[in-house]
């Protein structure tokens, strides 16, 4: 992940331009270019490429998330921003990761497919593929074995709006953020023992990683739990390159289904993923989605430019054809 | 092969002698000491490979020798063995697809020749033991054997004849089966056996087997109990090949002298030698880039991992942590590991599937000329056939086509036309309706000229009536049809006279009813003496002592018959230059002359002596000749000498002149092939006049071509040594044809039809032998090369009075030749097969001198004019084709594999496959393979018509022109455009892979699957691009595998597979397809990805139909040769008639 080249507040000149699409300035093309490019944007600020987003890494001194980067657990901090005008809903919050590579082969293959599709007899003797989160240091095997369990993101996120003063709590909807057949199909939950899902994780131990085992992930709802926790399920899908989203939760509830209104908002972040140590960074994004799916700049730009080529090219043709076609029939003649 | 040499083996232990002994009837002979029965093969006839036991080893074995088949193999068992990113299924599945298919095609190809063995070794036969016939299977037939075979059965070993029921203890046989020769030859018992075999005790004495048909020496003992051994020869005419039929006999009985896998029909059964073709040379060249490509790739990565690793955090996140035993291994074994990843990983690029669509692709497409109609010649009720499909693409790379004239540019269609008898014209103009025109009462019809005398002209027409080896045939309702070496014979034979004539060669029935037509008739040929009919009717008989056969090399025959009178004669017939030095000189210059005209006129002319043998020198001769005849060693050298010495002061009485037709469309075939670019070599051996005139008729010579003569009689004009004279014509032609010419680059941007002075070039036998073996002192070593320049700067070349084996020398000559251009060999007779086999492709046709040419040839068709379709169609077409697919093959691996490569880049080098195993493992054999098959089966990227009628577009593709570097190279930068383009906009759009709109984001498995449907669909539309001919099969299969692949993937992701240990693609293929962005993306990269080629279309010249109003059109010809020659004589004639 590249510095950031300039400090230049993109917000400002976006908003001031969201109304004129008519005539880009090749500077301001030029930028987002280098924006979907670089994906680069400056610290505690809301960037505005791909969706709002916000680093918390806190490699900055000036972060307020400074103190919490040196390995701390359960340290808690706070990132305000501010909308100037309504942020229109539905809005989705991913958090992401950089120069993380999920897409590491042997971190790939580290998880037991038959324990996540529920299969007990895998859990007392996880593949070898999950070495070396097979078996824990007394030899108890591990469940959910392997590496991508063991390195759930498990930071947490509070989002609240300042009205008058007031910290009002937004809410999260945290269901559904995983595929529906990974929810309902491909992965299951072992079945229960005398209606216990805990009794079936018996004679296992939880990923060193985790606080808390598989059977008490989410505490409110019975449903989340296991293998079929939505935050689990989201995890376990593989992010393609090293930079990467992940969706956290949408804000749909009540007041906020039109979207965020202009305000000032505090992010409370439980800051428990280190990523300092190998050059990662953390980040948090507002985003909303169209019927195509997510913002993403490159689709408009790229449709725009090979438009453009295509209609240049047919005016450069027409003239080719019509000369080509003159001559040829005087050659006829 | 193997068997055979075992057997050789066993063989060589007992006795290392070349003859063998043989018991008739496993009978000891009282003359040697003890009878030890020597063992032989027996008589099964192996010609399969395998057996159900050794199939799997053997073949397999086989297989893997293949370079291709083997380095899979070793990929295979690197990822077996090797913790590798991919399964072993990936490759395992193909290479076991591949070799599957493969051995089931060998397999069941032998399991049809063991049929074809059990049928043959299990046919009953009839063998004499203890006077008893007993019936046994064929197979059980030892070594001594006496067998009897009944008429139209084929001989289940080589026996020798011992006894026939025909009256003159002769039988007739066919070899159709063995040579193609259709016409019935003679056999002869061995003179003086018993009549009854059970009482015959005798020895035989024979070589050892050898392949030849035509050679066999041996020797019978017969043992009586009252006298002294007789000792009879043997030779070829006493020797029934297993294999041939016999015909018109009733009965024969036979000695077994060879048996099973010795017999000459299984040693000359065995496989002709590979011959590669260029495009294959090209893969293998491409196959290297691309091995290197793979190698540096995985060297890269691997380089860059061990980078990458060593900086901060990166070797070992927290996250991602090692194993103990990852941590225990060492760095350099490590690092080996990582390479043989990569290579796994990378090892695509080199397509397995494309041997076996290459073998597919020539294999379906040879049906393609075997069922071209404008083939098919209804005079023989054939089409055209492929021995070989590995040449079909050799077709459209033709430099050099070697012809030979008699039979291919001619017809072989003899008619008797003149004869000059005594420097006398003797011409029957109106043969057909007047066919006793010749009469003498009458006088000649040449009424410019006197007539020779009455008994010359007699003599004369004895002559041609004695001299030969016809056969009558003997007139039966179910031979009409069959055997027939002249069309004519029934046409021209008199109503009263159902006569038809067998020969080995045309020229000879010609004579024969030319003599017919001039009052003397060959009645045929009883108890060894000779029947014929004079002016007068009456029947004239005469012994036939015996016959000096024809043979290329004396290039005359003879035969010494004993007329009533009892005056012995030997009449002689030959070509001129073989006569001339033989008779007496005043003779010849009366006769010279006529022949050279005729020879000018396009005739095969041949001359006539003969000779009075007194008592004394027929004894002489009739003792060498039967010394020789009986001779175990060198008996064609001693046949030879007596032959020389015999044929020796004869007196020359006529000539005689025979039209031989051009082929049907012959001059319009030559034209096209020379338009094409081609240089067309006339390599014969008749007569330089005869040939010249030839090409003339056929324009491979045209009026304003400059002829270069290279042949005896220029070298013996100055009247120096020959090779000095040799040196100075050499030098002077190079300086004119090759120094002079303008520096015009060769063949492609030269039209034919340029005003540059052509060039034609002329040399015959004994001068191209001094070029090619010339003698060590002169510093002549040059004159192969400068004979070699000389004659690639000219539009044509005639090569005269060739031996067979001078004709294989000049075509590899030329193919051994600077830029080893690519030669075509194209004949029809026994003496062209040399050429044939030597040349780059053989071509033979179905002519009227057997089939020897066609069996060893790699395509054999029915007429000349169909070599311009083969060639200028056919060829063009399986040229484009091939290429085309070797070059899409490569490229659609290379844009396939090259997002793999660069997702290393971005997954820390760690071999994470960017596709599936499945998609890995079908995208060669299921998601690709059939278009591009389809497309080089059917494609026709000019309609064929239009290939026909300009024949210059034959040299846009000449010198492999598709397969050299540059189209390599840009469809290598085609593919890495492509392979750049799918990755990186994939990767723009995972700049956000929130692409659902439910905010759902998208992982690494999906990444793929757009990457690779992108891929699937552009490579497949590419192909639709380059398509010009559409047939539905083309619609079906291109449609069919986009549709295939959609499908397959819903299924795929659709079901939880049991038998998968993850389920990764689990509704990944449904989830992309629910995501707009995905399809946007997937549409504008596929766009994208093809806009240079639709680009490049838009550019391209158009082709269009309305070019065709430019075409040329030729004069058609098929007219008789004489019209095409009054024509050209009369303005050549001066030139060369000295």
């Amino acid at each position: 992940m590249s510095k950031p080249l300039k400090k230049i507040s993109l917000t400002k000149l976006l908003h001031q331009n969201k109304n004129k699409w008519s005539f880009i300035k090749l500077r301001q093309f030029y930028q987002s270019l280098e924006k979907i490019l670089k994906e680069t944007c400056s610290y505690a600020e809301l960037c505005t490429n791909n969706g709002h987003w916000l680093d918390y890494t806190g490699t900055e001194m000036n972060s307020s998330c400074f103190s919490c980067s040196s390995v701390k657990p359960d340290c808690v901090c706070e990132l305000t921003f501010s909308f100037s005008q309504l942020f229109e809903g539905p809005v989705f919050f991913y958090y992401g990761l950089s120069n993380y590579y999920q897409n590491y082969r042997q971190y790939g293959v580290s998880k037991d497919a038959n324990q996540l599709s529920g299969d007990t007899t895998y859990f007392l003797s996880p593949q070898d593929t999950c070495s070396p989160y097979q078996y824990d240091s007394s030899g108890k095997p591990i469940v959910p074995c392997g590496s991508i369990a063991n390195s759930k993101f498990n930071d947490t996120f509070k989002l609240y709006l300042m009205v008058n003063g007031v910290k009002t709590l937004v809410p999260f909807d945290g269901k559904g953020i995983a595929w529906w057949t990974d929810y309902n199909v491909k992965y299951r939950n072992p079945a229960t023992v005398n209606g216990s899902l805990a009794k079936a994780f018996d004679g296992t131990v939880k990923p060193p990683n985790w606080p808390k085992p598989a059977y008490e992930l989410d505490p409110s709802d019975a449903a989340n739990n296991g293998f079929v926790n939505q935050d689990f399920l989201v995890w376990m899908r593989r992010a393609a390159l090293p930079n990467f989203r992940k969706l956290y939760g949408r804000i749909t509830g009540g007041d906020y289904s039109q979207g965020l209104p202009a305000g000032n908002y505090t992010l409370q972040i439980n800051y428990n993923y280190p990523v300092v140590n190998f050059k990662g960074t953390k980040k948090v994004i507002f985003s909303n989605v169209s019927w195509m799916g997510g913002k993403n700049e490159f689709l408009g730009l790229a449709y725009l430019v090979i438009g453009c080529l295509c209609v240049v090219m047919a005016i450069v043709m027409l003239i080719v054809y019509a000369k080509y076609k003159f001559s040829d029939d005087d050659d006829m003649q | 092969m193997l068997r055979r040499r075992i057997n050789l083996l066993f063989g060589g232990d007992e006795k290392r002698v070349d003859s063998r002994t043989i018991y008739v009837g496993h009978r000891p002979c009282p003359a040697t000491e003890a009878f030890i029965p020597p063992k032989f093969c027996d008589n099964r006839i192996v010609s399969s490979k395998y057996t159900i036991w050794n199939f799997l080893p053997k073949n397999l074995f086989e297989q893997f020798r293949r370079i291709a088949n083997f380095y899979f193999l070793i990929i295979f068992l690197v990822q077996v063995i090797v913790d590798t990113p991919t399964s072993p299924v990936t490759s395992g599945l193909p290479l076991f697809f591949v070799i599957t298919v493969t051995a089931i095609k060998q397999g069941y190809e032998d399991w049809l020749r063991h049929k074809a063995d059990y049928e043959v070794n299990k046919y009953p036969v009839i063998v004499l033991e203890d006077g008893r016939s007993i019936r046994k299977e064929s197979e059980k037939i030892k070594v001594g054997d006496i067998v009897e075979v009944v008429e139209d059965e084929t001989f289940p070993c080589d026996l020798i004849l011992l006894q026939s029921t025909r009256d003159d203890d002769t039988c007739f046989v066919t070899t159709a089966s063995l040579d193609g020769e259709s016409n019935h030859k003679t056999h002869y018992t061995v003179p003086d056996t018993e009549k009854d075999l059970q009482s015959l005790n005798a020895t035989i004495e024979c070589e050892q087997p050898q392949p030849d048909l035509y050679k066999f020496v041996g020797r019978m003992h017969i043992y009586k109990t009252d006298q002294e051994p007789a000792v009879r020869s043997l030779g070829p005419e006493n020797l029934l090949l297993k294999g041939a039929t016999l015909k018109n006999t009733k009965k024969i009985y036979g000695v077994a002298v060879y048996t099973g896998m010795e017999t000459k029909m299984a040693l000359n059964y065995q496989g002709k030698s590979q011959k590669r073709s260029a495009v294959e040379k090209s893969i293998n060249a491409f196959l290297l880039v691309y091995l290197c490509i793979l190698i540096s790739k995985a060297v890269v990565c691997t380089t860059l991992k061990y980078v990458w690793q060593s900086q901060d955090g990166q070797d070992e996140p927290w996250y991602n942590e090692k194993t103990q035993k990852e941590k225990d291994t060492y760095v350099y074994l490590k690092m080996f590991t990582d390479f043989l990843s990569f290579m796994v990983l990378f090892n695509f690029i080199i397509p397995v599937s494309m041997y076996v669509t290459v073998e597919m692709q020539k294999f379906l497409g040879s049906f393609f000329i075997t069922w071209d109609k404008d083939f098919f010649d209804p005079e023989i009720q054939e089409g055209a056939l492929v021995n070989t499909s590995d040449l079909n693409e050799e077709l459209g790379q033709v430099e050099y086509v070697f012809t030979d004239k008699t039979g291919t540019l001619t017809q072989n269609n003899m008619e008797y036309i003149e004869c000059c008898i005594d420097g006398f014209q003797y011409r029957n103009s109106d043969s057909m309706s007047e066919l006793d025109g010749f009469c003498v009462t009458d006088g000649p019809v040449s009424k410019l000229q006197q007539k020779a005398g009455r008994d010359k002209e007699e003599l004369f027409l004895r002559a041609l009536c004695l001299c030969h080896t016809v056969q009558v045939k003997e007139a039966g309702p179910d031979e009409i049809d069959s055997d027939q070496v002249d069309g004519l014979v029934s046409e021209l034979s008199q109503p009263d006279e159902q006569r038809g004539f067998i020969a080995s060669s045309p020229d000879e029935v010609a004579l024969v009813k030319g003599a017919m037509k001039h009052g003397f008739t060959f009645l045929g040929l009883e108890n060894k003496s000779m029947k014929i009919r004079n002016r007068e009717n009456n029947v004239e008989l005469y012994d036939l002592l015996h016959v000096l056969n024809f043979d290329p090399v004396r290039r005359r025959m003879s035969v010494i018959v004993r007329s009533k009178s009892g005056e012995t004669l030997l009449f002689c017939k030959g070509a001129d230059s073989s006569i001339f030095p033989r008779v007496r000189q005043e003779e010849v210059d009366r006769i010279r002359m006529h022949v050279e005209r005729n020879a000018t006129e396009g005739y095969r002319t041949l001359c006539v002596a003969y000779k009075q043998l007194s008592p004394e020198e027929f004894a002489v001769a009739d003792a060498g000749l039967r010394d020789a005849r009986l001779a175990l060693q060198d008996r064609e050298e001693k046949l030879m000498a007596v032959y020389n010495q015999v044929e020796t002061s004869m007196s020359l009485i006529g000539a005689t002149a025979v039209e031989d037709r051009l082929q049907e469309e012959a001059a319009e075939t030559m034209e096209a092939l020379q338009g094409a670019g081609m240089k067309v070599w006339v390599l014969t051996g008749d007569k330089m006049e005869t040939a010249k005139s030839t090409c003339y008729a056929c324009r491979l010579f045209q009026r304003g071509t400059e002829l270069l003569e290279l042949t005896v009689r220029t070298l013996e004009d100055g009247g120096r040594k020959r090779e000095e004279r040799l040196h100075e014509l050499l030098l002077d032609y190079h300086k004119k044809a090759v120094q002079d010419a303008p520096p015009v680059k060769a063949g492609v941007t030269r039209s034919w039809s340029t005003a540059n002075q052509e060039y034609g070039f002329i040399i015959d036998g004994a001068t191209l032998s001094l070029v090619m073996n010339p003698s060590p002192d002169t510093n002549s070593s040059r004159y192969k090369s400068l004979f070699l320049q000389i004659c690639q700067n000219c539009t044509a070349v005639l090569c005269c009075r060739m031996a067979p084996l001078q004709k294989a020398q000049i075509v590899k000559m030329v193919k051994n030749s600077k830029g080893s251009p690519i030669t075509l060999s194209i004949g029809d007779g026994a003496n062209d097969v040399s050429m044939i086999l030597e040349a780059h492709v053989g071509i033979g046709i179905k002519g009227k001198e057997g089939r020897q040419a066609v069996r060893n040839s790699d395509y054999a068709i029915p007429k000349l004019k169909h070599l311009k379709k083969l060639l200028l169609a056919h060829g063009h077409l399986y040229y484009v084709r091939i290429a085309h697919l070797v070059q899409y093959f490569f490229y659609k691996n290379l844009c396939f594999i090259l997002p793999q490569f660069l997702y290393q880049f971005f997954c820390g080098y760690s071999q994470q496959p960017l596709y599936d195993a499945a998609y890995l493992t079908m995208y060669n054999i299921c998601f690709t393979s059939m278009p591009i098959l389809a497309f080089s089966l059917l494609e026709q990227h000019i309609a064929i018509e239009y290939l026909l009628d300009n024949a210059t577009l034959y040299r846009e593709i000449a010198k492999n022109a598709m397969l050299k570097w540059g189209p390599f190279l840009y469809w290598t930068v085609l593919g890495i455009f492509q392979g750049l383009l799918f990755f990186f906009g994939v990767k723009y759009l995972f700049s956000n892979p929130a692409l659902q709109d439910n905010g759902q984001v998208f992982g690494n498995w999906s990444y793929g699957t757009i990457v690779f449907t992108v891929l699937v669909f552009t490579v497949t539309l590419k192909l639709a691009l380059d398509t010009r001919h559409w047939t539905w099969i083309n619609h079906f299969v291109i449609w069919g595998s986009l549709a295939f692949y959609v499908f397959f993937s819903f299924f795929w992701g659709g079901i939880i597979w049991p038998f998968l240990k993850q389920q990764r693609l689990y509704f990944v293929f449904a989830n992309m397809l629910s995501s707009v962005s995905a399809w946007l993306v997937i549409i504008l990269l596929i766009l994208l990805s093809l806009l240079p080629d639709i680009l490049l279309m838009v550019f391209r010249k158009p082709r269009g139909p309305h070019a065709r109003q430019m075409k040329r059109r030729l004069p058609s010809s098929g007219t008789s040769t004489i019209f095409m020659l009054s024509q050209t004589t009369s303005t050549h004639s001066f030139s060369w008639s000295d």
